[in-house]
């Protein structure tokens, strides 16, 4: 099943030059209306009219992250703020979150790659969709709402968490498609278990699940408790947010929607394009985008490029399951988490520099999050309620920055183990 | 009389304890009271020594977080009425506790009642002139 056949089975030269008229669009819209971009493709002495061929792309320089945050909120916008029709944020690296926009058209090309993937996933306008993914300025509510209004599915926006209201309504309104990270759908499936109910109950058939990495153990494991297919799907808030890239039935790599988005496979370390089946980090292009082009974004997502033929006759690019981070960065509850943003509120609360560690663990297949910080003899006090109110005072700032709840826990010092002199920052106990 | 606390920052696991008191004994430093109070995760013990500088340095350099905090002790007979008479002295002039703890004084017979207060200085010169020996 296709939503679009015309572009998804678009035979490989016409996409090349579809791709290639439209990276010249953006790089103009880019130069001419982005400073950040004009000052850096100048530098390297690119101008728009210098692309002879897609091939030249890669003489243009990276974007990142940092890139984002130093033209925070609206610096990288290429329209006037009066064209954006919508705001979404991510978690910035230190305090200040990565700012998205979108015109009217980013939001209407957005809802057409969720169509298109969430039909490449089996999933149809007959179907009852219980979208679990967060609302709001996290791109996975609304993103998936889109797509699902567009192929006339009928969308529960329940958000996430309160798991037994989840499993009630799943069961009540006949949901025959969950939507939400995998980890917190074997949460799912554990709640259903609890309440005495199993997959029989309900009438579930398929899931799509992202925004964070997960195995095939794990998703052999969902498919068994739910009953069900289920579907990777991968994106991120700076390239548009998810339906970058969408599993097919053959289960053997992710499409990338190449007709607007252009993958790269780069290795981390010298920048260097890596040929097909070689593992390096994702680096996209887009190419339609309206508010915020963005040009070869370094997503520190780790995974390879698949270029056979698919059987499912969609001719794009597939990219392999996420394998990793070229960075530090953390996902948690489907929330990106880097631990320079805890860093930042430890610095402000103690003045100096902070020992901390964060131990992340999987529990009833919940992603928990404990931040341990030494108590130096500034944060101390002699009565146990300034300590408590401290502890509750570090907890606070780091949600609020983070947007997920954490447990905080108050250590002596040199407890944290410091290797090189350098402390040990996380602990990652979680088995995917 | 006023006397110097040490506050040590100890974490809700067995053995803490007891490394403070063992790193203490090594040293010869005498404990006269202590008071451990605990949450969940963390506890903060209170040490009353003979040379609070001296166990300062010690628990420092053995990486322990510690604070020196005023505190009044005062020395009564080990009988409830004294006790009373002295949070009775308090209540009225509107001090209050924020912990108290009792151990076994120098003397035999008598009890050591250590009180950390909200305002130090008014309540050690009150319990003076009422003539508790502070």
């Amino acid at each position: 099943m296709y939503w679009n056949q015309k572009y998804e089975c678009m035979p490989r030269d016409n996409l090349k030059e579809l791709q290639y008229e439209r990276l010249k669009q953006t790089l103009e819209r880019a130069f001419y209306n982005v400073p950040h971009y004009r000052r850096i493709m100048q530098e390297v002495g690119f101008e728009p009219g210098d692309l002879k061929s897609l091939d030249d792309l890669k003489h243009l320089p990276f974007t990142y992250k940092k890139d984002l945050r130093e033209n925070y909120p609206y610096g990288m916008f290429a329209v006037p703020l009066s064209e954006v029709v919508r705001i979404h944020s991510s978690s910035g690296t230190t305090g200040k979150p990565t700012v998205v926009g979108y015109t009217r058209n980013d939001i209407n090309v957005w809802s057409e790659l969720m169509a298109r993937a969430l039909t490449t996933a089996g999933v149809h306008k007959n179907d009852v969709i219980q979208n679990a993914y967060g609302y709001g300025l996290f791109t996975g509510g609304l993103g998936f709402h889109y797509g699902a209004e567009k192929i006339g599915a009928t969308i529960i926006p329940i958000s996430g968490g309160n798991t037994k209201r989840q499993v009630m309504i799943m069961k009540d309104y006949g949901t025959t498609v969950l939507t939400c990270t995998p980890s917190y759908a074997l949460h799912i499936a554990e709640v259903i278990r609890e309440m005495g109910l199993s997959h029989k109950d309900l009438n579930l058939r398929v899931g799509v699940f992202g925004a964070e990495p997960w195995s095939e153990n794990m998703r052999k494991e969902i498919e068994e408790r739910l009953g069900i297919v289920a579907m990777d799907i991968y994106g991120l808030s700076e390239i548009i947010g998810p339906g970058v890239a969408i599993e097919c039935p053959h289960k053997n790599g992710l499409h990338v929607q190449e007709d607007h988005f252009i993958v790269e496979v780069i290795d981390p370390k010298t920048g260097e394009v890596l040929p097909p089946g070689e593992k390096g980090e994702l680096v996209f292009t887009s190419l339609t985008k309206e508010a915020l082009p963005i040009i070869r974004y370094r997503t520190g997502d780790i995974s390879r490029l698949i270029v056979e033929p698919c059987a499912c006759g969609r001719t794009s690019i597939k990219i392999g399951r996420i394998e990793g981070r070229t960075d530090d960065m953390l996902i948690i509850r489907g929330v990106n988490v880097f631990p320079s943003q805890i860093e930042h509120v430890l610095l402000e609360i103690g003045e100096t520099e902070p020992h901390y560690q964060l131990i992340v663990d999987r529990v009833d297949h919940l992603d928990v999050l404990e931040i341990q910080v030494e108590v130096s003899e500034k944060m101390f006090f002699d009565d146990v309620r300034s300590l408590e109110i401290l502890s509750k005072k570090i907890q606070n700032e780091i949600e609020n920055t983070l947007g997920i709840s954490v447990k905080v826990k108050l250590v002596e010092p040199k407890t944290i183990e410091r290797s090189e002199g350098k402390a040990k920052r996380i602990i990652d106990k979680r088995k995917i | 009389m006023v006397v110097k606390q040490l506050s040590v920052f100890l974490e809700n696991t067995p053995g803490r304890l007891f490394a403070v008191t063992s790193a203490l004994a090594e040293k010869g430093i005498e404990i006269k009271a202590l008071m451990l109070a605990d949450t969940a995760d963390f506890g903060v013990l209170r040490l009353i020594v003979n040379d609070p500088e001296k166990t300062l340095k010690i628990l420092q350099e053995k990486g322990f977080t510690v604070k020196i905090t005023d505190v009044i002790a005062v020395e009564i007979h080990e009988t409830f009425k004294e006790m009373q008479r002295v949070l009775e002295l308090l209540s009225k002039k509107d001090i209050n506790i924020e912990y108290m703890y009792a151990f076994m004084g120098g003397t035999p017979g008598k009890a050591l009642i250590i009180f950390r207060v909200d305002n130090l200085k008014a309540a050690s010169e009150y319990l003076k002139e009422e003539g508790i020996i502070v």
